[in-house]
């Protein structure tokens, strides 16, 4: 037998995504659902945008919604944590740089029992004196051990130098825990948590009975304030460009480097992608293929895109030998002149459009995953034709066109670079 | 309920097949049975640094991982001290490409010798990024000594020390291949959106002219019970102090392994978990504090480990923790507290069935353990476990003669 030739293989021609059907409630509030597979459970997310940024009060979102789950009028930290236990459900709260969201994981047959424990602490939370306190000497805690972390050092950095002083550039220390009271929170927690700024995304298997259940509950829920001010300080980047912070004893240093680029609502935003790809978005990457795979200098390096609300980036990061951070660096430089300067070969553009492709694919896991996609274009104010246009982009961009991108966006000069570390 | 059919091809190569066509996606997921408890004691990591250079080439595939993006794959491997597990996810359409490119590579590798230079210097520098640049990140380079003095579990699976990679020659990756990279040490999980006569035929025609190889009989140093207790304090330039008790327990394959399972959750699953509850929101003694098992396939480890906060002595933070011991020991859970921790391991498992590769993963983990269908028993397993047995382990595992205390002491400037 042949062992030399590939098996043929096929292109993927499409994908089928599942759609949402909605339902509007009176109070603003706007449900989705996304009805599929066989398992009795559900996955609702509860996504809040957050609130204008006050430089003088840094952690507050972070604060109120990290204690969400501390305790509300009715229940304790403790009579929360057991309820959502009992019933063998999951309970995750996130704060995002857009948005800030709580997550129930539940089995159907227990969403009776466990959904109105998170319309408590949606509506009801007190941020107990307490349990404050408690948080804060643990985040602190937490806090030191990240800081001896590069990579954890570099991001901030990299952070800060972009987008200032707002939510998307925050970097907290531990003097700024102090400025974290009980009455702002209150005052947060009440402007934010209203079903005007709420949207409720459901997967799984939804009856009507489950149905019922939700728009129901979440119905009776009122808007206590105006609608919140969600508008967001002006992003300012940095003047300086360059930033080493320097550890004397690292083994490794951590390089963190990139710029602001465009979000997912910028045309370019889908033939950026495939750019990133071929510069350090999969395993044979340029930049994995040389520095690791060629150099062997660091055990990863990678590139990858933000897309924000006001902004989107383009970034570099590894963790590399301290002995090799200044080649590592000088290697880096090369492949983004080398895709400057020279068109992608066909070969190597074919190879990535199908594994982008097959990326999309397998990104579909299952019905949560579909909810994922969803949120990707509503919170872009997108539809679903997006994915047509990015499928069409992916298959037939030309090398060219990406050799202006990069030309666009990927000079080494104009970037905005961190090295925590030796250099 | 996982449901899955099962055959062996002539070379003793187990194959599993698992249906699941929610998906357009399959995976093609081969665990070698083969870990880091396998190595030379002059010659740790291996098993580690073995598994990157299988994708170093194969005898009949120059690159591996480029054939693969090119029909819209990924793929990855990790290892553990027990196995090494390497998948595969693309297209359904694209299966055979799976096939084809892991058959060459368990028929044999191209063993290039520049492929064994770049991953010694790879797998140095993630010796380095996970182990030595991380603050805490040399905990199971130390512990696991502490734990074990005869077993191989002694050593992590990135090895005991740099140089042991530093020497790797590729002499001694022809013979560790020969040893345990052939059809009677692995196990293939095919599944997702596929055709389960279709994954037959391609299994007999990629995978069968492999010859069977030699079977690996393992002879491991058994580890004696422990009858001392052990301890040792480092002084290092972390942020916090940190400590770590940890106790021998039993094989993966125990009854006792269900009992410690839910022993564990009691003590640290989730916000409502006794460790959380009692010594960070009430004593307020850590920031944060768990107890976990190694799920190892030979005597595992039972481990508690916390940051005590700013102002609580070392042995505060010890005798706090054991008083949680104590209480297990001396108390039976209440019912509802075993109640939660089985519904929470119940839904656990539904939850996991969404993922095709968790399925895929968890169906050769117990294929090596025995039997596939085990993961569809696990569930009766912990249902059946008693307040008594729990009682009982306690008093089993958690003495000091049983124990070994690692504590990290934060180096003042």
């Amino acid at each position: 037998m042949n062992r030399k030739t590939p098996p043929a293989s096929r292109e993927i021609e499409n994908i089928n995504l599942i759609h949402p059907t909605s339902q509007a409630l009176e109070n603003g509030c706007a449900i989705f659902y996304f009805d599929s597979g066989d398992a009795d459970l559900v996955r609702i997310e509860w996504i809040f945008g957050n609130l204008r940024f006050d430089p003088k009060r840094p952690l507050l979102n972070v604060g109120v919604h990290t204690m969400l789950s501390d305790g509300t009028s009715s229940l304790t930290a403790a009579q929360i944590a057991d309820k959502i236990d009992f019933y063998g459900a999951f309970l995750q709260v996130d704060y995002g740089y857009d948005h800030s969201s709580v997550t129930l994981f539940s089995l159907n047959r227990h969403l009776q029992n466990t959904l109105p424990v998170i319309k408590d602490i949606i509506t009801s939370s007190i941020f107990p004196e307490r349990e404050l306190e408690t948080f804060i000497r643990n985040q602190r805690q937490k806090l030191q051990v990240s800081l001896q972390k590069n990579d954890f050092v570099a991001r901030r950095a990299f952070n800060k130098a972009l987008y200032g002083d707002t939510l998307y550039g925050l970097i907290a220390d531990s003097g700024d825990y102090d400025t974290l009271k009980r009455g702002d929170m209150l005052q947060h927690f009440n402007e934010l948590y209203q079903p005007s700024n709420c949207t409720i995304i459901v997967a799984g298997k939804i009856s009507k009975e489950i149905k019922a259940l939700i728009s129901d509950s979440f119905g009776e829920w009122s808007n206590k304030n105006s609608p919140p001010d969600t508008s967001q300080p002006e992003l300012v980047s940095a003047p300086e460009h360059f930033y080493f912070i320097e550890k004397p004893e690292a083994l490794q240093s951590a390089i963190r480097m990139g710029n602001r680029t465009i979000n997912r609502h910028h045309p370019d935003f889908p033939a950026l992608q495939v750019l990133n790809t071929v510069l350090g978005g999969y395993f044979g990457s340029r930049l994995m293929t040389n520095i690791r795979e060629d150099k062997g200098y660091t055990y990863g390096i990678g590139s990858g895109m933000s897309s924000l609300k006001h902004s989107g980036a383009l970034f570099i990061a590894t963790e590399v030998g301290a002995d090799v951070c200044k080649l590592a660096v000088t290697e880096i430089e090369k492949e983004l002149k080398l895709l400057q300067d020279q068109p992608i070969p066909e070969e190597e553009l074919s190879l990535v459009r199908n594994f982008m492709m097959g990326s999309l694919l397998g990104s579909l896991e299952n019905v949560f995953s579909h909810a994922d996609k969803f949120k990707n274009l509503y919170f872009a104010d997108l539809g679903y034709d997006y994915y047509d246009r990015y499928v069409e982009i992916v298959k037939t961009i030309s090398a060219t066109e990406l050799q202006h991108l990069a030309n666009d966006y990927l000079n080494f000069d104009q970037f905005y670079k961190v090295i925590v570390g030796k250099y | 309920m996982v449901k899955f059919n099962r055959f062996t091809l002539g070379n003793g190569l187990r194959v599993i097949v698992h249906e699941d066509h929610t998906t357009p996606m399959a995976v093609l997921n081969i665990l070698y049975d083969v870990g880091a408890r396998d190595e030379d004691p002059d010659q740790t990591g291996f098993a580690h640094l073995f598994e990157h250079l299988m994708f170093g080439g194969s005898v009949n595939i120059p690159n591996y991982d480029e054939p693969l993006q090119r029909v819209g794959g990924e793929n990855n491997a990790f290892t553990s001290n027990d196995i090494t597990n390497y998948y595969i996810t693309l297209p359904s359409a694209n299966i055979e490409t799976a096939f084809w490119l892991e058959s060459d590579r368990m028929l044999s590798l191209a063993f290039s010798k520049k492929s064994l230079e770049v991953q010694r210097n790879v797998v140095i520098e993630e010796f380095k990024q996970r182990y030595l640049n991380q603050p805490y990140g040399d905990v199971w380079l130390k512990l696991r000594p502490l734990v074990y003095k005869k077993h191989p579990y002694q050593w992590a699976t990135i090895g005991k020390e740099i140089k042991h990679i530093e020497d790797a020659k590729i002499e001694d990756v022809k013979a560790f291949f020969k040893k345990h990279y052939n059809p009677q040490n692995a196990i293939m999980v095919v599944g997702g959106d596929i055709d389960p006569e279709e994954v037959k035929n391609l299994a007999e025609k990629w995978f069968g002219p492999i010859p069977a190889g030699e079977k690996y009989v393992r002879d491991l140093p058994q580890e004696p019970e422990q009858h001392d207790e052990r301890r040792e304090t480092v002084t290092a330039k972390v942020p916090l102090n940190d400590v770590y008790i940890a106790f021998q327990m039993g094989a993966r394959l125990e009854d006792s392994f269900y009992v410690a399972e839910l022993m564990s959750d009691i003590l640290s699953r989730g916000n409502s978990s006794r460790l959380y509850r009692n010594l960070v929101k009430e004593k307020q003694l850590f920031s944060e504090v768990h107890a976990y098992m190694s799920s190892s396939l030979d005597k595992g480890m039972f481990v508690f480990e916390g940051k005590p906060n700013e102002g609580v002595s070392i042995s505060e933070a010890e005798t706090a923790i054991w008083e949680e011991m104590e209480r297990l020991k001396n108390e039976e859970v209440p019912a509802d507290e075993l109640t939660k921790v089985q519904n929470k391991v119940e839904s656990t498992m539904i939850f996991s069935e969404m993922s095709l590769l968790d399925k895929a993963m968890n169906l050769a983990s117990f294929e090596l353990l025995g039997d596939a269908d085990m993961l569809n028993q696990e569930p009766g397993k912990f249902i059946r476990v008693t307040a008594g047995e729990i009682k009982d382990l306690a008093n089993t595992l958690f003495h000091k003669d049983n124990s070994s205390t690692l504590i990290y002491l934060a180096e003042k400037n």
